[in-house]
């Protein structure tokens, strides 16, 4: 493996950007955000300097590491700070810092009438940060401290304007169920620690082969839920929807480009681990399966273009997720519809802040339409991702997403069949509610209030969606065409399971795929398109409508079965702990002082009663030996 | 068998009947000291219980300690506490009336069921032991044969009481020994104390106590020439213990002055 | 005449000493109830030498008598040292430590 000096200036340029930014307060205000930005492009710049060396080696000398210093040393634990970069980790560096990069262009212009700006900034630099520390990472316990640090950004950029108090409720809410991801990640690096003793990513592959399949399912589940509490999938799903009360730019990068893909990343990075656990694979793809309905049913029904967005992310990221519990022929397809999604979801979350940019922040779709003719370019960029994420060749989403619907077919048995029908009809549900979403937004009549004047955005805010927007329609061709991403990858992943086995021939896959797209856009355009949409939205609806409404009971269901029994339990345990825990202490103390107090009456400081009780005690002990001596 | 009986009897006779004369004296002599009022009385008792003591001992061949027991604590121990009786003692009238509620029932409980625990064990302990004696112990005598255990046997317990006695006599030196604080006044000093106090009554130092014909007493305060008493004539411990005499009964007003002729 | 005898005088001499300084107030009164438990104790020693046939018994008697003095000297001393500081030779009024 490669050494290298120069990997750990991707993590601490952005770093010194936040460091400096928070540190420096007000006195950076006036170029806090063109530092923050250069920054994160000086690391998108590292990050492409090191694609360019790693191109230069052979295949197998790719990967490079660095040692930062050695940070626990316990008996025989010891864990180095260190990085890995590999063929996994560049197409994540290149994703957040290009993704980013954007991102923080774009957000110049976004929160220019935020007093707060820096911070903002500050903030992005340290998700970055974070984040690829958390893709860098040689081992689990360098990737978790990567993973609390974005589960931090995000957090304080949810509830950026913690001035709202839903707002603060939706960044605790997110930070609170990230927690319960955060305890499997912490679990699965114990058990990583207990039967291999070791938690570096080399380490436990070299030992996954020795180590028990029950050691190993057990840390597959418990990676499974922490993937699932930071990717947002069922059931820790609930936080993602709130997470949208953060500025427009957090949700593009964090909740649907970056963050929220980081369980693919994790679930992808332990395919050892997986590999050897077909029950937690399984459950992984389970797991795909119902979070990618999920997300499409809650999609169908929201009007807050944002909420709407966020629900494809999460089906989005469940395709993913899916395809990573496939095994090895799943992992390149994954991170390719990984990167595919970050591209154009980001571009479609710039869109839609945009739109509200021109809109006086109004989120509500059924107050939009005819947007076309006033916000041209959003329009355009908007499309193209649009294009991509329902996968009409030849955009991004056809290449990946279809490589999705296809592997899950050739998983073989009824297992295969199964997901390969529901792939097909989320793609299905996903083209009824993108095309509503873009239908609701940018045809059909205006249905705006008076006050509203759309316009299209300023430059540095449509810069950022048109290159977002060609990577929406290249990248699928560029990462697949001679299977470039899966040959990049395929170092990686262990193959030996690979089956040639194939159900059905891509071309027919497609067609189904194309076939399902269409008649999820035809019923949207018929619902939408061909009658009159209300600004408001109309009550006497099927009862599955108003289920989707809630997004299908989620809080509901957290808050029945999490929420009021945990309630219950604490009010008893405190009253349990104030009856029978203090009580027992209060009385303890009550015995003391009451015997004290008796007791005391025996010390009257009087020499005489002293010597009365020697007399007495004396007695006792004559009594003791005429007692005992007979 | 009938010879030896009659020998114990005979040996035996006359100790009885000074026990039987001696104990209960000596008990009765030890309840007194607890009842009686006054700590001299207690004193008197105490020793007059220890010379009788003294007598036991050597009724049962203990002639040494016998002797160092009348030397020591009725010669030595009771005068010295007689005399902090009379240093400290005088004015402390010592009533009998009980202060801490319930103590006397305790003690007087706890008294006999000590005693009648001791009693008993006594009782069960010696049940038909016979004593050995001390003729063969003392074949070359009491004090030769004491002198012997303590030189050999107990040399080094011996050693360690006589550092620890020395360490008392100590002891007694530093706690008794009294630190001035002020410089001590010379006569100077107190001569011109005397004449520039307040009143020059004290001048020609204190009056005596009362000095009289018929009544030559320290316990009745002198009268001034006016005919009024002068209470600081008389001794301060003699006026605290309550000793002072009133001066009314000497007054020269009801001293009967008649002369009657003898014929 | 059984030498026990002495043995149940002591008993009572040392109850009695016992029960004097409980009810007993002045300190030196107290303390002549110590000494008159302390003889009782010699007493039963010089019984024991008797009864056993040796003089061990004797020696501890004496080793008490020179203990006994001791402790009178230092005692008596402390009993001085209160009575100048505070005017009495009370043990009741030795009780500082109740306040």
């Amino acid at each position: 493996m490669t050494t290298s000096s120069s990997l750990v200036y991707l993590i601490a340029l952005p770093l010194a950007g936040a460091v400096l930014l928070l540190l420096g307060g007000r006195r950076t205000d006036k170029w806090g955000h063109l530092l923050g930005t250069a920054m994160s492009a000086s690391s998108f710049g590292v990050g492409l300097y090191q694609l360019m060396l790693m191109l230069d080696r052979p295949t197998e000398q790719r990967p490079v590491s660095q040692k930062l210093f050695e940070w626990i040393n316990v008996g025989e634990f010891k864990v180095d700070a260190g990085l890995l970069l590999d063929q996994l980790s560049i197409c994540f560096v290149l994703l957040i810092t290009g993704v980013g990069t954007l991102i923080h262009i774009y957000s110049i212009s976004y929160m220019s009438h935020d007093k707060d700006r820096r911070r903002f900034f500050a903030y992005l630099n340290l998700f970055i940060a974070a984040m690829l520390l958390l893709v860098l990472g040689d081992s689990y316990l360098n990737l978790y401290v990567g993973w609390e640090g974005v589960g931090l950004a995000s957090y304080l950029l949810i509830g950026f304007w913690n001035q709202k108090p839903a707002y603060a409720t939706a960044s605790k809410k997110a930070f609170v169920m990230n927690r319960i991801g955060d305890m499997g990640l912490s679990f699965a690096i114990m058990i990583a620690f207990a039967t291999m003793g070791t938690v570096s990513f080399a380490g436990v592959q070299e030992h996954a082969h020795h180590a028990s399949e029950a050691a190993l399912t057990g840390m597959g589940i418990m990676l499974l839920v922490a993937a699932a509490g930071k990717s947002a999938q069922f059931p820790l799903q609930a936080w993602l929807g709130d997470a949208m009360a953060g500025p427009t730019p957090v949700s593009a990068l964090i909740h649907a480009a970056t963050m929220v893909t980081a369980g693919v990343y994790l679930i992808t990075r332990s395919n050892f681990v997986f590999d050897a656990a077909p029950t937690a694979q399984l459950l992984v793809v389970i797991v795909g399966a119902i979070t990618l309905m999920f997300g499409a049913l809650i999609g169908t029904a929201k009007d807050d273009i944002k909420k709407a967005l966020a629900a494809s992310t999460m089906s989005q990221i469940g395709y993913m997720i899916l395809a990573a519990g496939l095994g090895p022929v799943g992992y390149a397809f994954a991170i390719m519809h990984l990167l595919t999604h970050g591209f154009f979801k980001a571009g479609m979350f710039l869109g839609a802040g945009s739109v509200m940019h021109g809109m006086n922040d109004e989120v509500n779709m059924r107050k939009y339409g005819a947007l076309r003719k006033f916000m041209p370019i959003t329009f355009v960029t908007f499309g193209l991702g649009y294009l991509a994420i329902l996968g009409v060749p030849p955009f991004a989403g056809f290449y990946s997403k279809d490589m999705i619907i296809e592997t899950a077919f050739n998983a073989g048995g009824a297992k295969g069949i199964i997901l390969g029908v529901t792939t097909l009809i989320g793609a299905a549900i996903t083209a009824f509610y993108m095309t509503r979403v873009m239908i609701l937004t940018f045809t059909g009549t205006k249905r705006w209030d008076d006050n509203a004047h759309p316009h299209e955005s300023p430059w540095l805010m449509w810069l950022p969606m048109a290159v977002l927007a060609i990577g929406s329609v290249s990248s699928g061709y560029l990462l697949s065409s001679g299977g470039a991403l899966e040959n990049w990858l395929h170092p990686l992943f262990d193959h030996h399971a690979e089956h040639e086995h194939h159900l059905l021939e891509p071309i027919v896959v497609s067609a189904m795929a194309l076939t399902m797209v269409a008649i999820g856009v035809a019923i949207a355009f018929s619902k939408y398109a061909r009658q009159e949409v209300s600004s408001v939205a109309p009550e006497n609806v099927s009862i599955f409508t108003k289920i989707a409404r809630q997004d299908l009971m989620q809080d509901r269901f957290n808050e029945a079965v999490f929420m009021r029994p945990g309630q219950a339990l604490t009010t008893t345990l405190v009253a349990a702990d104030e009856v029978v825990i203090d009580g027992a202490v209060r009385g303890v103390g009550q015995a003391a002082m009451s015997s004290g107090s008796a007791l005391r009456g025996l010390q009257n400081g009087y020499v005489r009663s002293y010597a009365a009780l020697i007399l007495v005690g004396a007695i006792a002990l004559i009594g003791a030996i005429w007692v005992v001596v007979q | 068998m009938m010879q030896l009986a009659l020998e114990v009897g005979q040996t035996a006779q006359p100790e009885a009947i000074m026990f039987w004369i001696l104990g209960p004296m000596a008990v009765v002599a030890a309840l007194g000291m607890l009842l009686v009022k006054k700590a001299v009385h207690s004193a008197i008792l105490m020793a007059f219980v220890m010379v009788i003591l003294a007598i036991f001992y050597i009724a049962q061949d203990a002639v040494f300690l016998g002797i160092v027991q009348v030397v020591v604590y009725t010669g030595a121990v009771m005068m010295l506490f007689l005399f902090i009786l009379m240093l400290v003692g005088v004015d402390s009238s010592d009533s009998l009336t009980e202060t801490i509620a319930g103590l006397r029932p305790i003690a007087i409980t706890a008294a006999v069921g000590f005693g009648g625990l001791m009693v008993s064990l006594l009782g069960r302990a010696t049940l038909g032991r016979q004593a050995t004696g001390l003729s063969a112990a003392n074949a070359d005598g009491n004090v030769q044969g004491i002198a012997k255990e303590l030189f050999s046997t107990y040399v080094f317990p011996f050693e360690v009481v006589s550092a620890l006695l020395i360490t008392a006599a100590m002891g007694a030196m530093v706690l008794a020994h009294h630190q001035r604080t002020t410089v001590r006044p010379t006569q100077r000093q107190l001569s011109i104390n005397r004449f520039r106090g307040e009143t020059l009554a004290s001048a020609a130092g204190l009056p005596g106590p009362g000095v009289y014909a018929r009544h030559n007493a320290v316990d009745v305060p002198a009268l001034l020439p006016d005919g009024t008493p002068a209470p600081t004539s008389v001794n301060a411990s003699l006026e605290a213990r309550g000793d002072m005499l009133d001066y009314k009964s000497f007054d020269l007003s009801e001293v009967n002055t008649q002369i009657v002729e003898e014929k | 005449m059984n030498a026990a005898n002495y043995l149940y005088i002591s008993a009572l001499l040392f109850t009695i000493g016992a029960v004097g300084v409980v009810v007993r107030r002045n300190a030196i009164v107290v303390f002549m109830c110590i000494e008159l438990m302390l003889n009782a104790a010699n007493l039963s020693f010089v019984t024991f030498s008797r009864i056993n046939g040796n003089l061990d018994g004797q020696v501890m008697a004496f080793f008490t008598m020179v203990v006994a003095a001791c402790e009178v000297v230092v005692g008596l001393a402390i009993i001085v040292t209160i009575y100048r500081s505070r005017r009495s030779a009370s043990v009741d009024d030795a009780s500082l430590l109740k306040r």
